[in-house]
Parts: C-alpha cells; structure tokens; sequence
C-alpha cells in the first residue's frame, strides 16, 4: 500500500470546472470518503486517480511517484464500480485471475492468490460460477475480490453500494471496511450518502460544485462544519437568520435568543434537531430558551420529528428518541413548549 | 414482509376467479391467434416451399399438376459447369467478403462507438450507403471506378477475385455495423474501464474483452455477410470476367434459355446450403438473441 497525495487538482470541461483545486493527502492505510451530491465532482477526482480522466491541471502522486500522465494500466489502482462491470463472458474464478495475468504473475501463484481474494470475501464455492448466475452483493464482493487480488496500491470505490438494496448495502459496507482495516488498504470511497460516509471512513472530504468544501473527520464535520452547505449535507441543521446585538442574536423575524457568538459578523446560527431540548421548565444556566408551539408531529419509529413554530413565525425542527410508547402523543400538534438549546451547541456562519 | 405478500396474492386469487363466466372466449381467441400465426407463416414460406417442390417436376416444360417426379434436374445443375463454377466461386467470395467486411465493420463499429472525431457522423452515413443506394447503381459505379484505377495504376482490378471482393466487402460493412453498433451500445463501458484498470492496454482489452463481449453480434454479421454477398447479383453483375461468373449470374444467364426445373433444383440447393450455415451458427450463437 501506499500514500497518495493530491496537488491543485483541476478538471476543465469548456468552461466549466468539474473539479477545482483539489488538494488532499491520504496517508497509507487511511479511508477517505468523497461525499457530496450527484454532478460535485467526487466521481471525476476518482476517475482521475485512476487515470480515465485526464487533469487539466495538478498532481497525483501514489507511493511516492507522480502519476498524473500514465495510462491506467500502469498505475495499480484497484477499483470497483457502481455496476459491478464483471467481466461477463468469464467465470468468477476468471474474472479474478485477469488482473493477475496482465502482471504476468505465474499460474501456481495465480492459483493461490484467486484463491485467496475469493475466500476474503467469501465466495470460493463459487469460483466457476459465471457472473450472470450471482446476486448483485455476491457480484460486487466478486469485484472486490478482483480489485484486491492485485494487490493495489489505492483501493478506489465509486459508489459500490449503491446498486445494492438498503440491507446488503450495510452487510457488504461493513465488509468493505474490515477487509480495508485488516489489509492496510489506502481506500478512495465515493458516496452521495452521508450515513454511507460518516459510517466507513477515517476522514471525509465533502464536495459541491467541483469545489471541496471541507476535509476532516466525521465528528469534526458534523460538529464544526465550515459553512451551512456542510453543515446541511452531513445531517440536518436548523437555521436561522439573523444578526447579533448586544449579546443576543435577533433573527430576522424578531426573536431575540441571549447568546455570545465568537463573531460579531454572525448572520446565521444553526442548531442541530436533535440537540433541543423541549421542555415545560425554565432553561439550565447554559441554554437559551424559545418558546414554541408543535405544528406538526411526524412519526419515524424509532424518532419523532416535531416541526416547532415561535411566537414571531421562526420554524424549528426537533428530533426525539421515541422513548415510551405515549412520547408521541405528548407532543401533539398545538402544544405549547419552550425549545432549549445550550450556546456551545450553537454554530454561527457569516455567509 | 411474508404478510403482506401473501395477502395481495390471495385478493387477486379471487379477483382471477370471478369473471370465469365466460370461460370459452379465451380459448378461442388463442386458436385465432394460432391460425393466424400459421397462415403468415405459409404465405412467407411459399416461395421456399414452391422452389423445392418445383425441382422434382417431372416435365421440362413446367406443368401443373406433375406428370410425375425426378431427381435428374440436380444431376443436370450438376454437370452444368457454369452452375458448379459459379458455385464454389460464390462461396469463396461469401467467405472472402464475409472475413473482410465482419474486420472492417467491427473497427468502423469500435471507433464510431468509442471515439470522438470530425467527421464522425458522416464516415458512418457513408459505411451504410450501401444499404440505400440500388445494387445496380453500386454495381455500375464501382465499375467505373475500377476503370479508372485500372488506368492510373495500370492493373487489373474488373473480373478479377480481388475486384469482386472489395465490392462485397463494402456490401458487407454495413451489416456488420448495424449489428455490432447495437451490441456495443448494450456494453456498460465500465466493464473496459475494469479491464485497463486491472492492468490490461487498449489492444489487450480490445482482444480479452470487448471481441469477447461482442462474439454473438460478430458471428451473426458474418452469416448475414456471408448471405448477403452470396445471394447478390446486381452489384456483381458489371464486375465479374468472362467464364468467371458467380452462381446468381450464372442463374440468370441459364434463365435467358431454359426455363426447365434445373434453376429450381439449383436454388433449392442454395436454400438448402444457407439453412445449413444457419442452423450452425445457431449452435454457436442463439441468432434470436442477437437479432
């Protein structure tokens, strides 16, 4: 395995940036997932580690030597797609030994290696199975198998899971996660879904617009996301708009909550749903309290999530933990609370 | 889950049950059908069906009903040298044709599908030409242009087997077009972009892959090549020499002065000799498939 180092990426199409100034180390061993909506750009900066996209500027550097310009047969990355992309006129067994025999590896290895990528992910009984004849997780664990029987130096994922329906999607993830942990794969993961995303990977770097917006891990991302397209992407977030005076911040319809923001410039505050608090009492010495009244009540099973009205019109949504069976009918639509929140929860954006 | 999917089943049960009133209207609309099926395939059998029954005619001068039936009409196309020359001279330009036109196709094919360049859409216009412009027009063109070359490179090109074969292979091309343009348009292009990342170039994923993902629309081009170049006339008919003239031509030049079953018995043998190819290719490649 190897580290892998971005430099200033870029990738024009006319005059539109696919990708703009992308710069990102991944350190050996290290998973990193690309996450963002569909047209961010995470798929091009993927295709170009690979080298079926050609940048249009910056580097990219795998274990130490710079491979921006070589074809992707010469770079040794292993990918696996969205659509599995088996080879479908071979058996599984074949589909494995392919990548081996381009590096010419000889046929008493080939074997045990075949053998060993299939048994990582399980599927040695059915070596002489022909794509066609698997289930679409059994045919994306295949290439899997396929991509790692050449011991690559990245492991590179577009979007892997997504073919998949929401059950395997979690078995074959997990699987993902702990063969990449045990192998020390350095991992390239691209997902459009967040929870995909917080749940597989040492560091995430969220994208929109072919620019990356921020690169950290998954609680620095959701608890101190750079700008409200992050903080929105990466969970839900209430926002309200506003300014602060005289320490307080005063939305723009005119509720005044008692909060000190590290900026005076602060035209946005945001807050978690699932950090209010909803209560009848007067707030802890931390919180700032809102009084609200539940507009409506929407039943999630294991959550409810109460969309919450203040006196001036400012809308709020609140997760809660459906802890007893009578939890959702004392939130009933019309009822009125006071909605918590303590101030180190709070965050602030100027955009 | 197993509920609510054995529910549904039952509620249709019932539902399927209830307007079993009139239980005889189905199966008579399936006869119809079946008759229907039938007669089509009568109608466009006939010309095949009346061929071969034709070659057993007794009578020279044909004759309905028979006065009675012999097998010395295919002994008479048999001695007949035109007849037999024409024949292997057919079927080695088919195969000529065939070989040439299924390469050239499939690279024309390959770099229409896989490549951007000027001029794209029109050298594809141009390679299906032949589908539109009468066989007769073709045929009379090529000969002027052979005329030309001949005079320019000061070489035989009119009534030779090269010659010929060249015309059939622009004759062939487009088949093969229309039929591996449509296979690779089914490909998932990942499925290439797997083989160049496990390590495979361009030319090895071409031979390993996408030849191989490609075999049913490859093989059934060549049969219809084949075909095509077999049974074509109007094209050949300006190009070939004196005493070398295809089985179509050779047909035709016998029809000018006979007019006995021998051209029956002939073309029930061709029939017969392109059942056979299909009937092997289908062995191959299930030609249902691909078509």
């Amino acid at each position: 395995m190897a580290n892998v180092s971005l430099r200033s990426l870029c990738k024009q199409y006319g005059n539109a940036a696919a990708v703009a100034d992308f710069s990102l180390e991944i350190a050996d061993g290290e998973l990193v997932a690309f996450l963002g909506p569909s047209g961010c750009g995470k798929t091009t900066t993927l295709r170009m580690v690979a080298g079926f996209v050609e940048p249009t500027a910056g580097e990219i550097w795998i274990g130490g030597k710079e491979v921006s310009r070589l074809p992707p047969n010469r770079r040794n990355t292993g990918m696996v797609f969205q659509r599995y992309a088996l080879f479908p006129h071979m058996t599984v067994a074949e589909n494995v030994a392919f990548g081996l025999e381009m590096r010419h590896v000889s046929s008493a290895e080939r074997t045990t290696r075949i053998r060993e990528a299939l048994d990582m992910v399980r599927l040695t009984p059915l070596a002489d199975r022909y794509p066609r004849q698997l289930s679409g997780g059994q045919q994306q664990r295949v290439a899997i198998a396929r991509a790692l029987a050449i011991r690559p130096d990245v492991f590179l994922l577009d979007e892997p899971l997504s073919n998949l329906d929401a059950k395997l999607r979690t078995e074959v993830r997990e699987e993902i996660r702990a063969l990449q942990r045990r192998l020390g794969l350095t991992t390239i993961f691209v997902t459009h879904d967040q929870e995909e995303a917080l749940a597989i990977a040492d560091r995430l770097a969220v994208m929109h617009d072919g620019c990356v917006q921020q690169i950290g891990t998954a609680d620095a991302l959701y608890e101190r996301p750079a700008n409200p397209f992050v903080a929105n992407f990466l969970g839900k977030m209430n926002f309200l708009a506003g300014r602060m005076a005289d320490g307080h911040f005063v939305t723009a319809r005119g509720e005044r909550l008692a909060l000190a923001s590290a900026s005076p410039q602060a035209t946005t505050l945001g807050i978690r749903p699932e950090r209010l608090r909803l209560t009848d009492d007067a707030p802890t010495r931390d919180e700032t309290a809102l009084p609200v009244t539940v507009d409506q009540t929407i039943y999630l099973g294991a959550t409810l999530e109460l969309r919450l009205k203040s006196a001036q019109g400012e809308m709020l949504v609140a997760h809660l933990q459906n802890t007893s069976r009578d939890e959702a009918s004392r939130y009933a639509p019309g009822r009125a609370l006071k909605a918590c929140f303590a101030s180190t929860d709070c965050l602030f954006f100027n955009a | 889950m197993t509920q609510t999917s054995m529910e549904p089943s039952g509620v249709t049960g019932d539902v399927l049950r209830l307007p079993a009133g009139g239980p005889r209207r189905v199966p008579v609309a399936k006869w119809a059908v079946r008759a229907g099926v039938t007669l089509i395939y009568l109608f466009m059998l006939s010309p095949l069906i009346f061929v071969v029954w034709l070659s057993f005619f007794k009578d020279a001068i044909i004759t309905f009903p028979p006065s009675g039936y012999t097998v010395s009409w295919y002994l008479n196309a048999w001695r007949n040298a035109a007849f037999a020359n024409g024949f292997l001279l057919s079927l080695q330009l088919a195969a000529s044709a065939a070989v040439g036109g299924v390469i050239l196709g499939v690279a024309a094919s390959l770099a229409l599908a896989r490549y951007r360049f000027p001029g794209r859409r029109t050298l594809g216009n141009v390679l299906l030409l032949p589908l539109v412009v009468p066989g007769i027009v073709a045929g009379i063109a090529t000969y002027l242009f052979y005329l030309r070359a001949e005079n320019a490179f000061d070489v035989d090109i009119v009534g030779t087997f090269g010659g010929l074969v060249v015309a059939h292979i622009c004759l062939t091309i487009p088949w093969t077009m229309r039929l591996v343009g449509a296979s690779l348009s089914q490909i998932d292009g990942t499925i290439e972009e797997a083989a160049r990342n496990l390590g495979a170039g361009p030319l090895r994923t071409l031979w390993r892959v996408t030849l191989p993902m490609l075999r049913p629309a490859i093989v059934a081009s060549a049969l219809f090549s084949f075909i095509v170049s077999f049974e074509n006339l109007e094209l050949t008919l300006p190009l070939v020499g004196p005493g070398k003239t295809t089985l179509p031509i050779a047909i035709m030049q016998y029809l000018e002065f006979n007019l006995d079953p021998t051209i029956a018995a002939v073309s029930a043998a061709q029939i017969l000799l392109l059942g056979i190819v299909m009937l092997i290719t289908d062995r191959f490649v299930k030609l249902s498939q691909v078509i």
